[in-house]
């Protein structure tokens, strides 16, 4: 008995690299570096919620139908998030990271992995908070086009608002959320005026360049669905695009203790997981 | 077990957690050479104080994991809140921030899964004290792999509903009184 259950199971493991594969070589996502244990998770959730009877067959209709692709991104990309999610993060930038932002003429912000925009908006609303929308440039990057015109939507669920706005508050926001957005049927729209600075773009951290330099990188439980090698691939990306004293910001479970650029950054604010680059 | 020693131990608790662990941790072997991985329902709020709860109660090694940390021989791992705590291989943990399950994140479910994906029958499954299903489903997952189910005597539990779920799902787990639990862990580790 035990033996067919774990029989079973590394076939399901062979058709989820398969799968994996197919997406890759067929519409160039690459999940092959992914955590295998989130990834095995979403994929059964995704064949039993699709309806398919194995992942191979998934992987039939993935490889011949590009309608798949979107339903398939949905699952394989995590999309939970919060406007000032971890208050205290957004309390540690504030406090200790704005100040030195403010010795900059100019400012470009990189959101990694922006998902439906909630920490994005949360940056944009700081920023304007602290005077310094006006001499910074957001850049807004995720790899699913769905979350990204999510993003560049602004429109959330009006029950989430009140997390939001207590967030915001215990984040040391200086004005109140509802100044930032406009409700109707339901939906809350976030003022078109917060993406002025803002540029949304498709990027990958598995298989795509630096684009430029950043003063401060907000990333946050985007790396935890990567693996080891992944992790050092994309924090290697982060590290060539801060300057020496840039900002590197993480989840609240992420950590640079097991990466192999550790040496290229200290702890600014440690227990907010806020890095900041040194020797470039 | 398939015949073999366990490769780590998996519990699951919720309502009345801290008393029940509280009885369990202190009276482990404390050259207790498997990895412990401990799953409670605690609310989403940064700082977590049970790891250093149950460290005060153990010789053991307890730690609140981060992300792809290593799993060590001897060493209690208590999931964070506000992430699901997967195994992402025998080495290595990997956290997550899916979508709660059962109201749940850490969920007993899924850590208990994603361990049997990973040590298949070589695992021993606690289901503890508590007011929800959680649990249950996991520790079926582990006997149907052919691992070790344990549940806390519901009659002993301060809430019953997780340890009779844990039983109606996993017909012939052994039912053991909170006291009891610690000694037959100590005693099936290698």
């Amino acid at each position: 008995m035990s033996e067919t259950v774990q029989t079973f199971e590394k076939i399901e493991d062979i058709e989820i690299r398969l799968l994996l594969e197919a997406l890759f070589h067929r519409y160039h996502y690459d999940f092959r570096s992914y955590a295998m244990s989130s990834v095995r998770r979403r994929l059964r959730q995704a064949r039993e919620q699709l309806g398919f009877p194995t992942i191979s067959a998934m992987q039939e209709r993935a490889l011949h139908d590009p309608a798949m692709l979107p339903q398939l991104l949905r699952y394989l990309t995590v999309q939970v998030s919060e406007m000032f999610r971890d208050p205290t993060y957004f309390r540690a930038v504030r406090e200790k990271v704005v100040p030195h932002l403010k010795t900059y003429p100019s400012l470009k912000v990189w959101i990694a992995g922006c998902s439906a925009g909630e920490e994005l908006y949360s940056f944009v609303i700081l920023f304007r908070e602290e005077g310094l929308e006006d001499r910074t440039l957001f850049y807004a990057t995720d790899i699913n086009p769905e979350a990204l015109a999510q993003a560049e939507a602004g429109v959330y669920d009006i029950d989430r608002i009140r997390l939001f706005t207590e967030n915001h508050r215990l984040s040391g926001g200086r004005t109140s959320l509802s100044d930032y957005y406009h409700t109707g049927y339901n939906r809350c729209v976030f003022d078109k005026s917060l993406r002025r600075n803002v540029v949304f773009s498709d990027h990958s951290l598995v298989t795509d360049q630096v684009f430029g330099e950043m003063h401060l990188v907000s990333c946050r439980n985007v790396m935890i669905y990567f693996d080891r090698a992944l992790q050092d691939r994309a924090i290697g990306l982060f590290r060539d695009a801060l300057p020496r004293n840039g900002f590197l910001g993480l989840g609240a479970k992420e950590t640079l203790r097991f990466s192999a650029h550790e040496g290229s950054f200290r702890a600014f604010v440690r227990e907010e997981k806020i890095y900041q680059r040194t020797d470039p | 077990m398939s015949g073999a020693s366990p490769a780590a131990v998996m519990i699951g608790a919720s309502a009345g957690a801290l008393e029940a662990l509280g009885t369990i941790l202190p009276s482990l072997r404390p050259d207790f050479p498997l990895p412990i991985f401990i799953i409670v329902h605690v609310p989403p709020g940064k700082r977590s104080v049970l790891a250093a709860i149950f460290a005060a109660r153990t010789p053991l090694n307890v730690i609140e994991p981060e992300d792809k940390e290593p799993i060590e021989p001897g060493t209690i791992y208590v999931a964070p809140p506000d992430y699901h705590l997967l195994i992402e291989d025998p080495h290595t943990i990997a956290l997550s921030n899916e979508e709660q399950v059962l109201f749940s994140r850490p969920s007993i479910d899924v850590s208990f899964e994603s361990a049997v994906d990973v040590w298949g029958g070589g695992l021993v499954g606690v289901v503890l004290t508590g007011a929800n299903q959680d649990g249950a489903r996991g520790l079926a997952a582990i006997q149907r792999a052919g691992g070790m189910a344990i549940v806390q005597d519901p009659e002993t539990a301060y809430a019953r509903a997780m340890p009779d779920a844990a039983i109606a799902a996993c017909q012939g787990a052994r039912i053991l009184a909170l006291s009891d639990i610690a000694p037959y862990l100590s005693s099936i580790a290698p």
